[in-house]
């Protein structure tokens, strides 16, 4: 293998992790604030990657208002979703959360379908993103390194922020005793509803990100969200920190996996799902509950 | 009356379920009262205060703070409205560190004393500000459970047996620190088995058996009273 295609898998590698990371991040925040597992995810990054879309295409509002245009679009179209039907279906058990959110992305993936067709639409790649850096030994495309950096930079400011400031703070102490933090006159149901949009609004992020690379369809959530939920079982649910670091080292080893063994690219994380699930089964960041 | 009351339930009943576990409990705390309910274990204690705090949701009669009727508000108004709660599990949250416990609660009212006052009061808690709040004892948990809510300047605190299972010396300093909320002019109710403990800080007793009120003692009728007292308690 040269250095060129190592180098260059790397990256893909690490572009795919930062997909991982933003969508799993997004489901980690919203499964400890509302105990939903979130299986919309997917759709509300296809919803990201069709909102900067239509707003190009109609509004002429290009990638960079609509990087964060689309995602405030898609956690308007989150908390409506939330505040209707997603709240009644919190408690204890999982299930019914799971089963209401795949029916959504269900429905929203053919609500997509039925106005847009199911073929992929182009993006373009924003002007000053095009070509890349030469660095002799290697070329960067611009707009994947920009991915990874944009993607990286949102996770850590999410992990800060959740880890490291007051709101963090009130959101940590909700997603343990919500009772009791609404007896400390704190407004328990208002802060779900906002984590609930700040989980979609990743989601949405990571598809205006994908849209100039992956191209933008109704079915690009669906593929996305199976790899992403093999992605949390290896992280562990409710770990901010172990979502991103899970999300990016399987990236990569998918990315490596393709220039090694390239037939088995496709089902290496599940592989080491599968073998996590075995050892670990609360996840390697996970704790048992 | 001249008085003005702080807290006036009337006639509160609660429900866990199906199961209807207050029946009509009748109580008034004056501004700056310090009252306890005593009663043995399943009578309704913690479930009063439960639903005065509006953590029980399924609840009926009448509940006045401060002249204000909260018998349909949700916990977090009735606790903008300057109640402040300690709950019996003493609700310390482990992700958080004993600092960021404590600073939690927003502030109500002005009035609540500084993170430097609390120190004063609670020596330990200040050695342990980067713990986890679960790293803490049962007695330093109890303190920072306490010095939580007297930083948000409620004026009405719940205690729910804020004595139970402690050391003596933990309890001594628990019983200074009801002191010092009664100088500052807060109003307490406090739920307690220990008869000593409740004698030496309240001002009244209300006795509760099967879900409502059943005797008043005022402090001066206490030693008089002691023995009926102690069948109550079933001592």
């Amino acid at each position: 293998m040269s250095r060129d295609e190592f180098l260059g898998q790397l990256l893909v590698g690490l572009i795919n992790g930062s997909f991982y990371a933003l969508l799993s991040l997004g489901l980690s925040i919203i499964f400890g604030l509302l105990g939903i597992v979130n299986v919309a995810q997917g759709a509300f990054y296809m919803a990201g990657a069709f909102f900067s879309w239509m707003m190009l295409q109609w509004l002429g509002i290009g990638y960079w208002p609509a990087l964060i245009l689309a995602p405030l679009a898609v956690a308007a179209f989150g908390v409506v979703l939330e505040k209707t039907m997603i709240f009644r279906v919190y408690g204890p058990d999982h299930m019914p959360g799971l089963l209401l959110t795949l029916g959504l992305l269900m429905a929203i993936q053919g609500m997509f379908v039925y106005i847009f067709g199911a073929n992929a639409r182009p993006y373009p790649v924003p002007a000053e993103l095009r070509g890349g850096w030469d660095l002799d030994f290697v070329f960067l495309p611009k707009y994947r390194v920009w991915t990874v950096f944009a993607s990286v930079t949102v996770c850590f400011t999410t992990w800060f922020i959740i880890e490291k400031t007051s709101l963090g703070r009130t959101l940590r102490a909700a997603n343990e005793n919500p009772v009791l933090t609404r007896s400390f006159g704190i407004n328990v149901p208002a802060l779900i509803t906002m984590g609930f949009a700040l989980g979609v609004a990743l989601a949405g992020f990571a598809g205006v990100l994908a849209a100039p690379l992956y191209t933008v369809s109704p079915l690009m959530g669906v593929d996305l969200i199976i790899i992403v939920f093999a992605v949390v079982v290896v992280g562990g649910l409710g770990s901010i920190f172990g979502a991103i670091i899970t999300s990016l080292g399987l990236g990569v080893i998918e990315g490596f996996a393709k220039v090694f063994y390239p037939q088995g690219s496709n089902m290496v994380i599940f592989i080491v799902m599968i073998i996590v699930l075995l050892i670990k089964p609360a996840g390697l960041f996970g704790s048992e509950k | 009356m001249v008085t003005k009351n702080r807290l006036e339930v009337k006639n509160l009943q609660a429900f866990y379920g199906d199961s209807h576990v207050l029946h009509g409990v009748d109580l008034e705390i004056a501004e700056g009262e310090i009252v306890t309910i005593i009663g043995r274990n399943g009578v309704g204690k913690t479930t009063t205060l439960r639903a005065i705090m509006g953590i029980l949701s399924n609840r009926r009669g009448s509940i006045k703070i401060a002249g204000q009727e909260t018998i349909a508000a949700r916990p977090e108004q009735i606790a903008r409205i300057g109640v402040g709660y300690v709950p019996e599990e003493r609700g310390i949250f482990a992700s958080l560190s004993v600092a960021d416990n404590l600073i939690l609660p927003p502030i109500v009212a002005e009035g609540g004393m500084t993170i430097a006052e609390i120190y004063d009061l609670f020596p330990n808690l200040e050695e342990r500000t980067a713990s986890a709040g679960t790293r803490l004892s049962g007695g330093e948990q109890q303190m920072l459970a306490i010095a939580r809510v007297l930083r948000t300047g409620a004026s009405l605190l719940l205690l729910d047996e804020p004595t139970e299972g402690l050391a003596p010396t933990i309890v001594q300093r628990i019983g200074q620190a009801i002191d010092s909320m009664k100088r500052k002019g807060r109003t307490v109710l406090l739920i307690e088995q220990n008869i000593r403990f409740a004698m030496r800080v309240a001002d009244r007793h209300y006795v509760m058996e099967s879900g409502r009120i059943v005797d008043m003692i005022p402090r001066a009728q206490v030693a008089a009273k002691m023995q009926e007292l102690q069948h109550y308690l079933g001592v």
